[in-house]
């Protein structure tokens, strides 16, 4: 997987670089707009992760350059800003995620590798399966090696968002983000007792577990190798 | 060189401006009223003067020259005004009241202005005349005319007192013009004292008022509010600083003794992945904090909300209490929301969402096993209020206001996780939305209500 990292402070830089290379994607960086321009017009990336604040071309007319132009590379917004306004700005302009600086370093992981996967084109699913977990969205039916599983709305749409995002890793702040629209972090960490209620119904009367809790990052729901 | 101050004050050439335009017009209007009148007259006496010498020449017609002769000795003896001489071909005098013929050449056009001696209280005294000079077809030369001295003294008259009315005007107007700058001068001169007291570093400056409610009035009432305003602000940072300063050292000087102690252990990968583990937590916990500060002091600064919608805010309170109903559950407490639909308020969903369960955090993390907490929303006069009830400890009454104040944490709570911030965003969300925040004894336990105007 390919990543360019448009970023003005080359200490954030490096630390990003390094732990995306340790996670075993390759990633480039520009310290400015215009060099970022040119690396995404002339390289081939899958994911291109923008600081709002940038020198030459603020992170925002980059993003719109280049949906202007026709490159559609998702793009991930780094930003000090993180009022909702500002959020949607970065949104409008073409980005497809924002994330608030500072971020913990699994959280950006888990974000551009769910960005990446998106760009896998996505039909008109009406069935997700994980293992032997299926999902039938038109008509909300749950089951697991065909035992029916019923589950609350937000469960559902907890069970939806891990399902498209199998095999990743999903933070909290993902699941809040996605699940409730919520874009602050509760005190007390409520998703996961929302992650053990689900587990307790998707997982607890079989012998292989699907959803994992990946240490200091978040879920993982994954079909047994 | 420069100019005097108040030379050079705004007032000041507005005033000379407006004075010249005043005096250009004012000129104008006078000189045009002097002309206008100095040539009526003129023309008046050019007209009786041929009226007259008309007659006299029909007289000379008839009568000849005895008969004119006759008639120019009368008039001059009755007039005072007319003056009449009668000559031979040389100009020497035969009749009239004037004793020479005179040296001014007479104009082509028969007219001639000229001056004579004019006995007057047995002086002689130079006068101005103008006359017509007829040549009579024997060649005798008569001249008709008119003093006009009079009437150049009524036009002297008039030019002076043109000239002091433009005098007076541009006098009294360059003096007003003075004393309405300095006037006005002195009261932009103490907003501009209390700016550079400010400038100077003290904050408490403030403009003194007139009362008379004019612009400059409501100027310096602007100025005051924007100071006030400032000062307000400038009190919220120094308050944000003091509480990094303080609040924020502390969980620093920990997390620095963790990570020195163990450095100074004997290296062991276990322990040190157990001290970075810990740090981190530590650090995200301070950073967190930082967050909630900052969003406490950006909503406190007052910077008017953008994005109020209409919300439905029973739906909103619904959704929040169905987050943390599984954790209350958990926590062995009896969950009751009553939150219907329908009630409608103004706000920022992510904002008010964040208050709330702010409240439902603190309701269950501080009501021990057993007990119950209950999340409600009702309409309260004009607008709604959301109740976050629970049968824990409560809050004391002399401390309920305090603890919505930043980083303050009662003794009972001191050995809970938290930040001593979650109250203060609240009180600063339930600000922004023009309602409150009030800390109620639910007799027993805490009664928290969320009260927001109407939509």
């Amino acid at each position: 997987m390919r990543v360019l990292i448009v970023e003005d402070d080359e200490d954030v830089v490096r630390y990003m670089v390094k732990g995306l290379k340790e996670s075993g994607m390759i990633a480039d960086h520009a310290v400015d707009g215009e060099a970022g321009w040119r690396m995404a017009t002339t390289g081939s990336y899958d994911v291109i992760v923008v600081d709002r604040m940038l020198p030459r071309l603020d992170g925002v007319a980059l993003v719109e350059r280049l949906r202007a132009g026709g490159i559609v590379t998702p793009v991930l917004f780094l930003s000090a800003l993180g009022k909702v306004d500002d959020r949607v700005t970065g949104l409008r302009a073409g980005g497809d995620d924002y994330l608030v600086k500072p971020f913990a370093f699994s959280e950006l992981l888990a974000r551009i590798e769910a960005l990446a996967r998106r760009r896998a084109p996505v039909e008109a699913q009406t069935r997700l399966k994980v293992g032997d977990l299926e999902m039938d969205l038109l008509s909300r039916e749950v089951t697991r090696a065909g035992r029916r599983i019923e589950l609350q709305p937000r469960e559902f749409a907890m069970l939806e968002y891990l399902m498209r995002h199998a095999g990743q890793v999903v933070t909290r702040t993902m699941l809040l983000e996605n699940v409730w629209e919520y874009h602050f972090d509760p005190q007390t960490n409520v998703i996961d007792v929302h992650i053990s209620r689900l587990r307790g119904k998707i997982d607890r009367d079989f012998r292989v577990p699907l959803l994992h809790t990946v240490r200091g990052a978040g879920y993982c729901l994954r079909a047994p190798a | 060189m420069r100019l005097p101050r108040i030379l050079r004050t705004s007032t000041f050439r507005l005033a000379l401006l407006y004075l010249a335009l005043f005096s250009v017009s004012a000129f104008g209007l006078l000189g045009f009223i002097y002309w206008n009148t100095a040539s009526f007259i003129a023309k008046q006496t050019d007209e009786t003067i041929e009226a007259e010498i008309t007659g006299l020449a029909e007289q000379y017609r008839l009568t000849g020259l005895a008969g004119l002769t006759t008639v120019v000795i009368e008039r001059s003896r009755n007039q005072r005004e007319s003056l009449y001489l009668l000559a031979t071909s040389d100009k020497r005098p035969l009749a009239g009241n004037l004793d020479s013929w005179p040296e001014e050449p007479t104009q082509g056009d028969g007219w001639i202005d000229f001056a004579y001696q004019r006995p007057m209280s047995g002086q002689s005294v130079v006068h101005h005349a103008r006359a017509r000079h007829l040549v009579l077809p024997n060649g005798f030369q008569l001249l008709v005319g008119r003093d006009v001295e009079e009437k150049l003294q009524i036009g002297r008259l008039i030019r002076d007192a043109v000239a002091w009315a433009v005098a007076l005007t541009l006098g009294l107007g360059l003096a007003g013009g003075v004393l309405m700058s300095r006037n006005l001068l002195r009261r932009v001169e103490a907003v501009n004292a209390v700016a550079r007291g400010i400038m100077a570093g003290d904050l408490s400056h403030r403009v003194a008022l007139r009362g008379s409610g004019d612009e400059l009035d409501q100027l310096a009432a602007n100025v005051n509010a924007m100071l006030d305003q400032i000062e307000r602000l400038l009190a919220g940072m120094r308050q944000v600083t003091d509480n990094i300063a303080h609040d924020l050292r502390g969980p620093l000087h920990r997390l620095r003794t963790r990570l020195e102690v163990t450095l100074a252990q004997p290296p062991d990968a276990d322990a040190y992945r157990a001290a970075l583990e810990d740090t981190v937590a530590e650090a995200e916990a301070l950073l967190n904090t930082f967050n909630a500060l900052l969003s406490i002091a950006e909503l406190d600064a007052g910077a008017a909300l953008a994005t109020l919608e209409p919300l439905d805010f029973g739906r909103l309170v619904g959704d929040v209490a169905e987050l943390y109903a599984p954790v209350a559950e958990e926590q062995g407490l009896t969950f009751t929301v009553a939150a219907p639909d329908g009630l409608q308020v103004r706000g920022e969903r992510h904002l008010l969402s964040q208050a709330l369960s702010n409240l439902v955090d603190n309701a269950i993390k501080y009501t021990p096993r057993g007990g119950a907490v209950t999340v409600s929303v009702r309409r309260a006069g004009d607008g709604c209020e959301a109740v976050v009830a629970d049968s824990g400890p409560g809050i004391p009454e002399a401390d309920r206001e305090r603890v919505q104040d930043r980083f303050v944490r009662l003794e009972a709570s001191r050995n809970r996780p938290g930040s001593g911030l979650g109250l203060s965003l609240v009180r600063a969300v339930a600000r922004v939305h023009g309602g409150r925040l009030r800390l109620e004894d639910n007799a027993p336990g805490l009664r928290a209500v969320l009260a927001l105007p109407a939509a």
